[in-house]
């Protein structure tokens, strides 16, 4: 890395902190997962307390993919689409061991890993992931946004 | 009607087009011959004492690897019947070779055996005469082969995208 790469300024700082605080995800939901999403995007583990709490269901208006559920082969075209539809700057959650790595599923039909199609910043784990390990994975997800070298 | 009497009334109706019968657990089964299988479907279906109203199942088997029938016909169609009326079941089988892997379809009698029969065909390549619309239900028309057939690698990967892992 160039000596760039370590230059930051309050004007990022803030940038950064605002970006972390305003997630609009997109719920990529295919799967069981989906089932532990709702129930974490629901009242009671309220979610806005991390300014996640509105789902946009267009990608062109979402910050952060949420591949939430399996992804066979037949839906890893449509996923790579709706990822390139998102606007700058985007990240990526991998939400439940099937799209961490494909999970259990080790066949014909199964993407063994979202990660092989798109990048991804956050993998969360479980089969559900509780909603622990998904606030969990949210929070990292800010520590990320906050962190992040600022493009103009 | 209970199993072993509708076993007994097919057996007398269709007589060598059933082929033979059987009761797993209260679960009766007859296997028939293919020649036979839209009469014994319609029969079924039309009969006020089976009244089978709902096909709740139609899948396949691949026998060629089972210990014992590598030699038979490789493939079973399995039709499994309720009768919403009755609240009775039946289980029919037919086979068919590999090289002529064929079997009419039951679209006119039940429309739920459109996708059905095109699952089987997607998973097993076991074809139904007069299918309107046989094509692929669950994988993509770029898919090569049919996932379950026992031949079918079990590390084969046709991915449309990405890298084949």
């Amino acid at each position: 890395m160039g000596l760039g790469s370590f230059f930051t300024s309050k004007l990022d700082e803030a940038i950064g902190w605002a970006r972390k605080y305003s997630i609009f995800q997109y719920p990529f939901v295919t799967a069981c997962c989906g089932m532990e999403y709702m129930a974490t995007a629901c009242s009671h583990y309220d979610i806005d307390r991390f300014g996640a709490g509105l789902p946009r269901f267009s990608p062109r208006q979402a910050d952060v993919l949420f591949v939430v559920g399996t992804i066979s082969h037949k839906m890893a075209p449509v996923l790579k689409r709706v990822y390139d539809q998102m606007t700058e700057p985007k990240w990526v959650v991998a939400f439940g061991v099937c799209t961490c790595t494909g999970g259990f599923y080790n066949n014909y039909a199964t993407v063994q890993g979202i990660d092989t199609i798109i990048p991804v910043d956050v993998y969360i784990p479980g089969c559900p992931p509780r909603p622990e390990s998904v606030i969990d994975g949210l929070m990292k997800l800010q520590d990320k946004i906050a962190a992040q070298a600022q493009r103009y | 009607m209970d199993g072993a009497a509708m076993l007994a009334a097919l057996t007398a109706r269709f007589g060598s087009g059933v082929v033979e019968t059987h009761d797993h657990r209260g679960d009766h089964t007859a296997v028939v011959t293919r020649e036979a299988l839209p009469r014994v479907l319609a029969y079924c279906r039309d009969e006020p004492a089976l009244a089978f109203e709902m096909l709740t199942d139609l899948t396949a088997v691949d026998y060629s690897k089972y210990p014992g029938r590598e030699d038979g016909p490789r493939f079973e169609v399995v039709y499994h019947l309720y009768s919403l009326a009755h609240n009775h079941r039946l289980r029919l089988k037919v086979r068919v070779d590999e090289d002529d892997a064929v079997v009419p379809t039951a679209i006119d009698l039940w429309p739920i055996a459109d996708w059905f029969e095109r699952e089987v065909w997607d998973m097993f390549g076991v074809r139904f005469a007069d299918h309107p619309d046989l094509r692929r239900l669950l994988m993509y028309e770029e898919f090569v082969g049919h996932p379950l057939r026992k031949e079918y690698p079990i590390d084969r990967r046709q991915p449309l995208i990405g890298p084949p892992n």
